[in-house]
């Protein structure tokens, strides 16, 4: 998979190795910033009984 | 001719292993990727564009699956601890905003029913998420403030300190309850633990500021953090905020998250009539752990009518 984007990333290695950090940026932003926030409250992570409700 | 060869004059002659046709002495493996032109010299090995057999690349591909879902993983904590505070503070900042202009317009979400003594039970309603009070404890800071808003539910909770809704308003005899997050989403409650007998809490609504101090054994405090060793000193301060004063209420204890008695108006003691105004703030313990509630009792000291811009004195730089 990596290899697979590696290969197609265009120009000297120096430039890729920007190009692949620039992707490594873009996907870890989308994560914290759009699909945890997303994700969080759907999970089943709330250990949580009672109306003492106070979690991590 | 071997790129790398020519560096090494004098040392190991790598020509030999170089002029050597790779792929005639190993068809199946990977080439030697030191030329960079590894596709055309895969290509002349005859096999996959990498060169690689189907298990190589299915073991690979599980790897680098592995490596990634650890890589989500470690993120994902990063958003627990430190992203989702950027969310919450977003949101503090909005109800905190929502109540000063609120009280700039002289509209009071409470209605001034914190001066009233209403029975226990019987309270103001108000939407949850809504801001109502703020909330100031110089032992977590100078700067220390948060708007408390209505309701314990997750969203609530996600933009500040949340009042039990069954619990008392500020200055009421019984119990004014709140839960904070302890680490991430604002972490109001994060250093709950550094609360100490004695220490000030305060509470301002529309119409007053309402002080409190943790309960516990202040002279036990006072002398247990004279003592050199760190541990006994630890051990002594903690058995000093253990202390249940006259009327059975201790400064600090940790309970189990089902333990909801901590809430009632007299805490631990649900038959009680409330005699006094409390204030129980409620958060997760141990540090990165839904495990326990780590519960701070705090009393009524006094109660202050808002004057002017006036701070109460226990506040930095307060007059009143």
């Amino acid at each position: 998979m990596y290899g697979w984007i590696w290969r197609r990333l265009p120009g000297s290695p120096a430039l890729r190795v920007l190009q692949a950090l620039l992707l490594v940026a873009l996907v870890s932003a989308l994560l914290l910033f759009v699909v945890f926030p997303y994700l969080e409250p759907r999970l089943p992570a709330n250990p949580v009984t009672g109306p003492v409700t106070v979690n991590r | 001719m071997h790129p790398v060869a020519g560096k090494h004059r004098g040392g190991w002659d790598f020509s030999t292993e170089a002029e050597t046709p790779v792929g005639a002495l190993r068809p199946s493996k990977r080439p030697l990727r030191l030329t960079g032109g590894h596709r055309n010299d895969a290509r002349r090995a005859g096999g996959h564009p990498n060169g690689d057999t189907v298990g190589r690349r299915i073991t690979r591909g599980v790897g680098e699956l592995l490596l990634t879902c650890g890589a989500v993983l470690m993120l994902f904590v990063v958003y627990e601890v430190w992203v989702s505070n950027l969310f919450a503070d977003h949101k503090q900042h909005q109800v905190r905003q929502q109540l000063a202009t609120a009280w700039q317009r002289g509209q009071d979400p409470l209605k001034g029913q914190d001066r009233l003594n209403l029975p226990v039970g019987k309270q103001v309603l108000l939407p949850t998420g809504q801001g109502f009070a703020n909330l100031y404890i110089p032992a977590f800071g100078k700067d220390f403030a948060r708007t408390v808003v209505q309701g314990t539910s997750d969203s609530d909770l996600d933009a500040g300190p949340g009042h039990y809704v069954n619990s008392q308003l500020p200055g009421q005899l019984g119990n004014f309850a709140i839960a904070g997050h302890r680490v991430g989403r604002g972490e109001p409650f994060l250093n709950l633990d550094r609360l100490r007998p004695g220490d000030t809490i305060v509470v301002q609504t529309a119409s007053n500021w309402y002080v409190y101090a943790v309960l516990g054994s202040r002279p036990a405090y006072l002398a247990a953090s004279r003592i050199a060793d760190r541990d006994k000193r630890n051990a002594a301060v903690a058995a000093a905020l253990a202390a249940p004063d006259n009327q059975g209420v201790p400064g600090r204890e940790i309970v189990s998250p089902n333990a909801v008695h901590v809430i009632d108006p007299v805490p631990d003691h649900p038959l009680a009539t409330p005699t006094r105004a409390l204030l129980t703030m409620t958060t997760c313990h141990p540090k990165y752990s839904a495990d326990q509630r780590m519960i701070v009792h705090a009393q009524l000291v006094r109660a202050v009518p808002h004057a002017g811009g006036s701070l109460p004195r226990e506040l930095p730089g307060g007059t009143l």
